[in-house]
């Protein structure tokens, strides 16, 4: 067993979500420290070369010969890790593959992954699958900019101001107790089934995340910088855009990269339930005429929008907290 | 250039109005202290902190303030920064003021040369900052991120912070506490040098009996809210520990601190250390430097 070493005590936090989660197992510093201790007492146990010779004190009571690896053994090379990772989703398409070619999977229970590709082949060709993608793509762009932009304004308003905590925090903390999707009947009488109840949907579900996130991140600054702005003579607008601002950036990502998954949750719901055109409704039609192959091509774009949205989030982070990598960078 | 922090008083001053500190400008005559302080009080929650401190600092003076773990110095150090306002008493101090804290405290968002020139509005506050820089030791790091410091440079960079803004009173919380032995012995040449050219009014708060010695031009302590004592370092010759008016003094003032002088040879300095950080680690929150390691790397 080895231990690796987290240096600086702010590792993985370049990715600000993963990161806390990994201070959470870990259980902070005590447990890291405990870790490296036991790791290092192991490195002796293995490292303390007791050469396999006829021990000299084997026979002696008390003392024992400790059974270690002969160096000159060839070792075999491991198979690397994303290699082993494949093997089971691998397997599984196999044995998919099989079931439909033998018919143990009816089509119309689940295509086979062979139909799907060739189904998914033929909806980009014709031109379905993208027109019907950016139609999605739109929706989730305009909800999630009217909702994160929302969301930061009121963040800083009730974050900032005291007044505005009274005002603001409050009914956004009892609103952030109904589920966003039991909304949707009255989104219904409110916006119709056009375009504007599924933007509507879309920014309210991601607003809550960003306010709550970003309006924690502003109270949690440390109040050591406040005092340093005060020595400064920083002002009040300079203590904003010199030390809150920059102070709750990591948690307003936080929020952002719970918004971007939430974005996509809300936007396929909404999009089965009503809706002429997009990805969900794509899957919907095809639900009626169980065409179970393009409802399986649906959720592979769904979840590979998933993935970039993820990934472009971790972009922004690693741009936007570069000082947190310092100690790599420079 | 002078700022009084008029305090409303308990006992004897004429101000009227009770328990807030209001900061009124006064002119600076040529003879002035630069730190006046007469009769300063501080209580948290009925604890009387400050009993009435009086403290005058002349105008380019070094004073070491002592005292031991919880007698009050942080607490006299913040009144004279500004940031308590809620200690009665007077005090007047020069208008321009810097504070190097225990911690850094660095903006680890922001890199080396913006947080030096933090709060700077001139037009070459970028080139005083970079001279700044340069004077501690610290030129070409002008873009580094403060997580990629050592701790002594951490403390470097604050110093240059605090030195940009050619205070007339400087104000140094235990600046060393945090740092490794061999460290704190480069910093306080480092000091001196800078206090030496710059000449403003200091006042470093310590618990270490000698530093104070080794540095200041005047020693003082606090005990019971009070100062027990406040005499000038004369020290004929070097100052060097082999000095015996050095041990002397020191002994002086360990005895004031209620430490017996053979009882102190004992005490593994360090430990001394290790227990006065914890000590105010207890009142800190998570630093955000606290997390990198401390160590200097040359
Ligand atoms: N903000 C505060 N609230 C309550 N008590 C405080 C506060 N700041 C300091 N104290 C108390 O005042 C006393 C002196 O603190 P301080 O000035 O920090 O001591 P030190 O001499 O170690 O710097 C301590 O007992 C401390 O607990
Ligand atoms: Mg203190």
């Amino acid at each position: 067993m080895s231990t690796s070493l987290v240096l600086g005590g702010r590792g993985g936090n370049a990715e600000a979500g993963t990161g806390t989660e990994a201070a959470g197992t870990g259980a902070g510093g005590a447990a890291a420290g405990g870790a490296v201790a036991g790791g290092a007492g192991d490195a002796v146990a293995t490292s303390r070369v007791v050469v396999a010779a006829p021990a000299p004190g084997a026979a002696e009571p008390g003392r024992v010969a400790l059974a270690l690896a002969d160096p000159d053994r060839a070792r075999r090379r491991p198979v690397p890790k994303w290699l082993r990772r494949m093997l089971g989703p691998v397997l599984l398409v196999a044995f998919w593959q099989i079931g439909s070619s033998t018919g143990l999977i009816q089509a119309d229970i689940l295509a086979g992954p062979w139909t799907v590709l060739h189904t998914g082949y033929d909806l980009a060709a014709d031109g379905t699958l993208g027109e019907n993608l950016v139609i999605s793509l739109r929706r989730v762009a305009f909800g999630l900019a009217l909702g994160v932009g929302v969301a930061v304004v009121l963040a800083l308003v009730s974050g900032l101001f005291q007044l505005g905590e009274d005002l603001v925090d409050a009914p956004v903390q009892i609103l952030r107790a109904v589920p966003i999707l039991g909304l949707v009947p009255l989104a219904i009488v409110w916006f119709g089934i056009g375009e504007q109840v599924k933007v509507f949907l879309v920014a309210l579900g991601t607003a809550f995340p960003v306010y709550i996130n970003t309006f924690a991140a502003i109270r949690g600054v440390d109040s050591r910088f406040v005092e340093l702005a005060r020595t400064v003579r920083l002002g009040r607008l300079g203590l904003i855009r010199r030390v809150v601002l920059p102070g709750a950036l990591p948690g307003f990502l936080v929020g952002l990269r719970f918004a971007f998954t939430i974005s996509w949750l809300i936007l396929v719901v909404s999009e089965q339930i009503n809706a002429s055109s997009g990805i969900g409704y794509l899957m919907d039609q095809a639900r009626t005429f169980g065409q179970t192959d393009v409802i399986v091509v649906g959720l592979a774009v769904y979840g590979v929008l998933g993935l970039l949205s993820d990934a472009l989030v971790r972009l922004l982070e690693r741009r936007a907290l570069a000082w947190r990598r310092g100690l790599e960078a420079t | 250039m002078t700022t009084a922090v008029a305090t409303a008083t308990a006992a004897t001053s004429t101000v009227g109005t009770t328990g807030t500190a209001a900061v009124t400008p006064r002119s600076n005559g040529a003879s002035e202290p630069a730190v006046w302080v007469r009769g300063v009080r501080r209580e948290f929650a009925g604890r009387q902190v400050l009993a009435g401190v009086d403290l005058d600092i002349a105008a380019g003076e070094f004073v070491a303030l002592l005292g031991r773990s919880g007698s009050g110095k942080s607490t006299l150090l913040r009144i004279l920064a500004g940031l308590d306002t809620d200690a009665t008493g007077q005090a007047t101090v020069p208008e321009r003021g810097a504070v190097v804290f225990q911690d850094p405290r660095l903006l680890p968002w922001a890199r080396v040369l913006d947080n030096v020139v933090l709060g700077l509005r001139a037009r070459d506050a970028r080139a005083q900052a970079t001279a700044a820089l340069t004077e501690v030791g610290l030129g070409g790091k002008e873009r580094a991120w403060p997580a990629t410091l050592s701790g002594g440079e951490a403390q470097r960079a604050a110093l240059a912070r605090a030195l940009v803004r050619s205070p007339g009173l400087l104000l140094l919380d235990e600046p060393f506490g945090a740092l490794d032995a061999l460290t704190r012995i480069r910093m306080h040449s480092l000091l001196r040098d800078l206090c030496r050219r710059h000449r403003p009014a200091v006042l470093l708060v310590t618990h270490d009996v000698d530093e104070a010695i080794l540095l200041a031009d005047r020693v003082a302590v606090l005990t019971d809210g009070r100062l027990s004592l406040d005499e000038p370092v004369r020290l004929g010759g070097a100052r060097t520990r082999a000095n015996p008016e050095f041990a002397a003094l020191r002994a002086r003032l360990l005895a004031e601190l209620g430490v017996a002088d053979d009882e102190a040879e004992q005490v593994d300095p360090e430990q001394q250390f290790d227990a006065e950080r914890q000590d105010d680690a207890e009142r800190q929150d998570g630093s955000a430097q606290g997390d990198v390691e401390q160590v200097e790397g040359r």
